[in-house]
């Protein structure tokens, strides 16, 4: 069975599958994860009190991104982006856009979908009473959205915002396919090159997990936390 | 944009021969659709089983059922793809492995497993979720009439489970069809691996994906009137859902 897994194929790896993979998928992770935040409030807010013409957009956005399977949103904006950015700009030709750009605005775009959900659900729960009482003392709508609801959104959603967040962590192993150095594809193209696809995926499945727990081990603290404020 | 637009391209025979671009969208969306009804069977039978143990009395049952819960969600399904395709014929005992890796359509048969183990894992925390949402009162009145454990869960817990967590099971539903895009990386022709195909061989990368998120949004649509069709039909006049 496990008689040839070799650890030192794993030891030798060490520093490339942290220093490059775990890095990239980290720092992706937390961009993505910022990004997705400001743009999926952004949604929520129109959603909620941005006119109909721009609610609609806006959730025609979010359903056909929550309907589509990310691995075809990945392709789709690591080839549409070049022409975005050709037609922008005004270039002769369709820009030269990196693996890493193209993954960090498809996630920024992906998760804003899934985001956007999570704050109108949290903004609509918030008494309305508290919207208005803040337009009472003359807030403008923005202010009362700024200074009251929006901080109380924040705190109530924490959980379930940084649950999403564990997904995305995960999620971004996607990148597999356009081939960049992430976690995973550090450890498949040591695999690869060393013929050592036991160790390397077991090892990977590892790291993976005890991550994904240990974060969602600290969520369910945070959440009996949060739970006793309201 | 400089782009050549060409819509055409579907009717054009595709390099593979014996047929257009179009049945190549076919023939995927066929395995989208294979994979994902078997992987949801597996689903549903495995989580529906995980999440009665999760229920039970019995600690040891409970902490065995988390654990499978644990293991399957905290490791991304790429990996767990990874694992069972590359890694479980190295492991097995020779001929085991050797047999499993001249099976032909072994990324189908990887993909409905993984696939279906790791949605057994959510459907499984869904329907704990539901059995525990259900009155106390409901297993202790089952009881108490002298059923035994399996027949309160059988007759009184189960279906009452079932309608509770119908809503959360239809985006479940969704995720297995999204997700069996994933398998694509361990070579099964799926309708997004087709679609990238054809942008292989025609360089129509932008018509080819239209009609792959059209079709992705066509049948996640038919799936969902069809939970809705099903909630309706099994809802009990005055019970749950307003």
């Amino acid at each position: 069975m496990f008689a040839h897994f070799d650890f030192q194929a794993i030891v030798h790896a060490l520093p490339y599958l942290f220093e490059q993979g775990l890095v990239f998928t980290l720092t992706l992770t937390i961009l993505s994860a910022i990004g997705g935040l400001i743009l999926g409030t952004a949604l929520a807010l129109v959603r909620i009190g941005g006119g109909p013409v721009l609610a609609t957009i806006a959730t025609g956005y979010v359903n056909l991104m929550r309907t589509l399977p990310l691995v075809l949103v990945i392709f789709w904006f690591y080839f549409m982006v070049p022409y975005i950015g050709q037609w922008l700009l005004h270039a002769p030709r369709p820009i030269k856009v990196g693996g890493f750009s193209s993954a960090l605005l498809t996630f920024v775009m992906f998760e804003a979908a899934y985001f956007s959900e999570i704050m109108r659900g949290g903004i609509q729960s918030v008494a309305r009473g508290q919207y208005a009482a803040g337009l009472a003392l003359g807030m403008t709508g923005a202010q009362a959205m700024r200074y009251i609801v929006l901080p109380q959104v924040l705190r109530t959603m924490l959980p379930v915002l940084l649950t999403q967040t564990i997904v995305l962590f995960q999620d971004t192993s996607l990148v597999y396919v356009l081939s960049l150095t992430d976690f995973l594809g550090a450890a498949s193209k040591i695999a690869q090159r060393d013929g050592r696809l036991v160790e390397m995926y077991c090892f990977a499945a590892l790291v993976y997990f005890a991550i994904c727990f240990l974060a969602s081990l600290a969520v369910r603290r945070l959440q009996s936390r949060v739970a006793i404020i309201r | 944009m400089n782009y050549h637009w060409n819509w055409g391209i579907f009717w054009d025979a595709s390099p593979e021969g014996g047929g257009t671009y179009a049945d190549m969208l076919v023939s995927g969306l066929r395995i989208t659709l294979a994979v994902s009804v078997l992987a949801w069977v597996i689903a549903l039978g495995m989580g529906s089983a995980v999440g009665v143990l999760r229920s039970l009395p019995n600690p040891w049952l409970r902490r065995l059922a988390n654990t499978y819960i644990e293991l399957l969600r905290n490791v991304p399904l790429l990996v767990q793809l990874f694992l069972w395709y590359f890694v479980l014929p190295e492991v097995v005992p020779e001929a085991w492995g050797d047999w499993l890796k001249s099976l032909r359509d072994a990324p189908f048969y990887t993909a409905v497993i993984g696939l279906g183990l790791f949605m057994s894992a959510r459907v499984a925390v869904q329907i704990a979720t539901g059995i525990a949402a259900l009155p106390r009162g409901q297993m202790a009145a089952g009881l108490a009439l002298g059923f035994t454990l399996p027949q309160t869960y059988r007759y009184v817990i189960l279906p009452n489970a079932f309608r509770v967590v119908l809503p959360p099971l239809t985006s479940e539903t969704i995720n297995t069809i999204k997700n069996s895009s994933v398998a694509l990386t361990i070579g099964l022709a799926e309708l997004t691996a087709r679609a990238r195909a054809i942008q292989e061989f025609s360089f129509q990368v932008f018509e080819a994906f239209t009609a792959a998120t059209l079709i992705y949004l066509a049948i996640n649509t038919i799936a969902t009137v069809l939970m809705r069709l099903l909630e309706r039909r099994m809802r009990v006049p005055g019970y749950g859902a307003k």
